[in-house]
C-alpha cells in the first residue's frame, strides 16, 4: 500500500489547506494578513492551492508600519498583482496621526507595538470576522499554546485561560458580534519545514532572504541594517557585511545574519547547522522580557 | 519522511516535562538562545544541571504556579520522522486537556514513576486513551535511577499495567524502562538496564507504524467549500473542495451525497491544480461530479457501495468541557467536521468513572471533566460512523449557542 503514503510536507500542506477552506466555509468576511515575509508568502501559496481556479474568498491585508524593507514591499505589490488578488494596505503612520499616538523613541524606535492599533482599526473598518496569519507554534512559547482558531474579543485580546478546546480536525469558528478569530494554518510547521516546502514548491521570495552586501550597525552582537529609521551615534560601528535575513519584520527590529547563502539549498544547510532560533537570532523585540510575546498577544497582537 | 503526532501523559512530577525536554535536547532541537534562557532560570537549582523541564513551561501563570495548565505543542524531527508532541497536563481537573491532546494523536506515552507503579492517574490516562481510540500506547517507566534500575520493579509494573490494558482493550502496548533525568534509554540504549531487550524510546517512536492507522477502506469526503469561479471561460466550473478524511476516490467512482442520498459519478479529481486519476486520505482535493446536484458545505460525498450511518439520534460518549454543567434537555450546536446542526441532549444514561470505568446510572448532570453516555437528537439527519470504526467521522463537538464556546467532545457509538 506504499503508493498511498504521504510525505510529511504533503500532510502539513493538506492540513493547512483544510484550515484555509474552513475559514472560507465558516466566515463571511475573512482576510489574509500579508507581510511580505516567507511565512505569509507560504500562506498565499497554500491559498492558491486551496481555492484556484476560483478567486480567494478574502483580500490580502498588509499593516504597513512604514519601517518595512523596500524589497519586501516591492515583492508584496508584485505578488498581489501577479496572482490578481485584492491587496489592502493600511499604514501605521496614518493611525498615529489620526489617533494622536506617541511615536516610540530611542535608538531602534519600533512601531511594532503600534501596529496593533492599525490592525484593530482595519478589522473594524472592514468588519473582518477572521484574519489568517502566518504564525507558527515553534516560534515562541506563548504561541505553542495558541489554538489554530484563536478567538479574540473586541479589543483583539487573547485570553489564554479562555481558549476553546480544539479537537480532531474540527474548528469552531462561531463568534459573537465584535469578536473575531485569528487563524493560523501553519501552526504545526517549523522554520525548517517552511524552508523545505519553499524549496520543493519553488516559491519565490524577496531578495533580502538571500545573501547580499549591506551596510549594518553592529549592536550587542546583532547586525541591524542602517536606515533612516534608526539613529546612529558617532561611536556606533557601522560596517558592510554579507548578510541575509531569516525573518522579515521592521527594519528597526529585525537583525540580519552573516551568510553567504545565495540559494535555498544553502539556506537550509545553514539553518540545519545553526544553533540559534529564528526569533532569538533576528528579533530584537522579543528580548525585552521572558513573556514579551505573551503580553503583546494579550493586547491584540498576532 | 513522515509524521507522528503523540501525546504525553503522567501524574504531576512523574517527569513528563523532563522527558519532553530530554527528547528535544538530545535530538538537538533546542537552540542556543532557548538553552541560555533556561540556564538562567535553572540557576537556583543546586546541582548545576540544567532543568530540562523548563523548556516546556509556557505561559506566565504556569511558570508562576510551576505547573502546566494548557496543552502545548512541541516539534522535533529526526531524519526519518517529524514529531508533533501534544504536551497535556496530568492533573485530575485537566481530563479536558488530555482529551483534546489525545484527539489528534496517533500514540500516547504514559509515564509511570517506578517508585509508585501503576496509580489511579495511570489508570485514568489509560482509560482516556482507550476511549479516544489511540492506536499505540508506550508505557515509559521513569525514574529507574531511583530504584537502582531494578528489573524486578520494572517487571512488576509491566505485569500490573498489562492486566489493566487487557481489561481496557488497549491493543498495542510497548513498555520501556527510562530515566528522563539521566537520559537512559531515551535516544540510545543505556548500559544501566542490560536486561532490557527492547529499543530506546526514540527508536520506538521512529519505527511505530502509523500509516496503517489511516483508514483507506471507507471513503469519506465532507464538503468544506464550493468553488465556482463564474468567469467566462470557467462558466460551468463547479468543484467541491474538501479533505479526504478516509479512503480512496477514483475518477468514475459511483458516489452518494449525504444526507440527501442523491447519487452521481466522479468525473474529475483535482489535486493542487492538476487532474489526477485518484486521491487518498488525508489529501485535500477538489471533486467534480457528473450531475448538477445541489451540494453545499456540510454534505458528505461517499462511495455508493460503502455508506456511513445517517440518523437523527446519536448515542455518544461525551466528555464535558465547560464550567457550566450539562443537564438533559439543553440545546447546543453539534459540529461534525463541516456539518453544524442544532441538537438537544435528550438523556444522560450513565456517567463513567474515569478511574475505574464503573458506570453510575442516570446522573442528574455532567460537570467539567465528566464523561457520560448520552443520547443526542439533532435537528436534521447527519452522516457519521461509529468512532470506534472511523475516528475521523465519529468525533463531534458541542458548541454553546450563546457563548459559542466548545463545551463537549462526543464520540459517537
Ligand atoms: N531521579 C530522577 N528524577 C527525575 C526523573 N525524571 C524527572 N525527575 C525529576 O522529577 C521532578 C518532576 O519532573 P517534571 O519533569 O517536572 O515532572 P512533570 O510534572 O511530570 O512534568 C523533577 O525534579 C525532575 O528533575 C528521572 O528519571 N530520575
Amino acid at each position: 500500500m506504499s503508493q498511498y503514503r504521504l510525505d510529511y510536507l504533503d500532510q502539513l500542506e493538506s492540513e493547512s489547506i483544510h484550515i484555509m477552506r474552513e475559514v472560507a466555509g465558516q466566515f463571511e468576511r475573512p482576510a489574509l494578513l500579508f507581510s511580505g515575509g516567507k511565512d505569509s508568502i507560504t500562506l498565499v501559496h497554500l491559498a492558491l492551492k486551496a481555492f484556484r481556479p476560483g478567486k480567494f474568498p478574502f483580500p490580502l491585508v498588509h499593516i504597513d508600519t512604514g519601517h518595512n524593507f523596500p524589497e519586501a514591499l516591492a515583492f508584496r505589490d508584485m505578488l498581489a498583482e501577479q496572482i490578481g488578488e485584492k491587496l489592502i494596505v493600511r499604514k501605521v503612520a496614518d493611525t498615529i496621526k489620526a489617533k494622536g499616538l506617541t511615536e516610540p523613541k530611542g535608538k531602534f524606535a519600533s512601531r511594532n507595538a503600534l501596529q496593533t492599533f492599525t490592525l484593530l482599526d482595519t478589522i473594524e473598518e472592514f468588519e473582518f470576522d477572521a484574519c489568517i496569519g502566518g504564525a507558527r507554534r515553534d516560534e515562541e512559547k506563548a504561541r505553542a499554546k495558541e489554538r489554530i482558531f484563536s478567538v479574540r474579543d473586541e479589543f483583539g485580546q487573547w485570553d489564554p485561560k479562555r481558549q476553546r478546546p480544539e479537537l480532531w480536525n474540527i474548528y469552531n469558528g462561531k463568534i459573537s458580534k465584535g469578536e473575531n478569530v485569528r487563524v493560523f494554518p501553519i501552526s504545526n510547521w517549523t522554520e525548517l519545514d517552511i524552508w523545505n516546502y519553499i524549496r520543493r514548491e519553488k516559491i519565490a521570495l524577496p531578495s533580502i532572504y538571500f545573501s547580499h552586501e549591506r551596510e549594518v550597525l553592529e549592536y550587542e552582537g546583532q547586525l541591524v541594517a542602517t536606515s533612516e529609521f534608526i539613529q546612529l551615534e558617532p561611536t556606533d560601528s557601522v560596517v558592510t557585511k554579507t548578510v541575509r535575513y531569516r525573518t522579515v519584520g521592521d527594519m528597526t527590529c529585525t537583525a540580519a545574519v552573516e551568510s553567504v547563502a545565495t540559494n535555498i539549498d544553502d539556506i537550509i544547510r545553514e539553518i540545519t547547522a545553526t544553533k540559534t532560533s529564528e526569533r532569538g537570532e533576528t528579533r530584537i523585540d522579543d528580548k525585552v522580557s521572558e513573556a514579551a510575546m505573551e503580553d503583546r498577544k494579550k493586547n491584540g497582537y498576532f | 519522511m513522515d509524521l507522528l503526532r503523540f501525546i504525553t501523559a503522567g501524574s504531576v512530577d512523574d517527569g513528563k516535562s523532563t522527558l519532553i525536554g530530554r527528547l528535544l535536547y538530545d535530538s538537538k532541537s533546542i537552540l542556543i538562545d532557548q538553552l541560555e534562557a533556561i540556564e538562567k532560570q535553572s540557576k537556583n537549582k543546586e546541582d548545576g544541571e540544567i532543568d530540562l523541564a523548563l523548556l516546556t513551561d509556557g505561559l506566565r501563570a504556569e511558570r508562576e504556579q510551576g505547573i502546566t495548565i494548557d496543552v502545548a505543542y512541541k516539534y522535533f524531527s529526526t531524519p526519518s520522522r517529524k514529531f508533533i508532541i501534544a504536551d497535556a497536563p496530568g492533573h485530575i481537573q485537566y481530563t479536558r486537556n488530555m482529551v483534546t491532546g489525545a484527539s489528534n494523536s496517533d500514540l500516547i506515552i504514559i509515564l509511570v514513576d517506578a517508585r509508585s507503579g501503576v496509580v489511579e492517574q495511570t489508570r485514568r490516562h489509560s482509560i482516556i486513551a482507550s476511549l479516544l481510540g489511540l492506536p499505540h500506547v508506550v508505557v515509559a517507566i521513569n525514574k529507574m535511577d531511583l530504584v537502582e534500575y531494578s528489573q524486578d520493579v520494572y517487571n512488576n509494573i509491566v505485569i500490573d499495567y498489562a492486566n489493566m490494558a487487557k481489561s481496557l482493550g488497549l491493543k498495542e502496548v510497548t513498555y520501556i524502562p527510562i530515566s528522563a533525568l539521566k537520559g537512559d534509554n531515551i535516544v540510545e540504549k543505556a548500559a544501566t538496564t542490560p536486561w532490557y531487550e527492547g529499543e530506546a524510546l526514540l527508536s520506538i517512536l521512529e519505527k511505530v507504524q502509523v500509516q496503517q492507522d489511516i483508514d483507506l477502506e471507507h471513503a469519506r469526503f465532507p464538503v468544506q467549500y464550493v468553488i465556482r469561479p463564474q468567469t467566462e471561460e470557467l462558466h460551468d466550473y463547479r468543484g467541491y473542495a474538501g479533505k479526504l478524511h478516509s479512503g480512496i476516490y477514483k475518477k468514475g467512482d459511483a458516489v452518494t451525497v449525504l444526507p440527501s442520498g442523491v447519487t452521481s459519478t466522479i468525473t474529475a479529481i483535482e489535486l493542487n491544480g492538476k487532474e489526477v486519476e485518484e486521491a487518498f486520505a488525508p489529501q485535500s482535493v477538489i471533486l467534480h461530479l457528473a450531475d448538477d446536484v445541489d451540494i453545499s458545505r456540510g454534505d458528505v460525498i461517499v462511495k455508493s457501495n460503502d455508506q456511513p450511518n445517517v440518523a437523527q439520534e446519536l448515542e455518544v460518549l461525551l466528555c464535558w468541557m465547560d464550567t457550566k454543567p450539562l443537564a438533559a434537555g439543553k440545546k447546543y450546536l453539534l459540529q461534525l467536521n463541516s456539518t453544524v446542526v442544532k441538537s438537544v441532549v435528550k438523556e444522560l444514561q450513565y456517567k463513567v468513572d474515569v478511574n475505574t470505568l464503573e458506570q453510575h446510572a442516570s446522573p442528574e448532570q455532567a460537570v467539567l471533566n465528566d464523561i457520560v453516555k448520552a443520547t443526542i437528537k439533532v435537528a436534521r439527519p447527519v452522516a457519521f460512523d461509529a468512532y470506534k470504526k472511523l475516528r475521523t467521522s465519529g468525533g463531534a463537538i458541542l458548541i454553546d449557542e450563546t457563548s459559542h464556546v466548545t463545551v463537549g467532545a462526543c464520540m459517537i457509538q
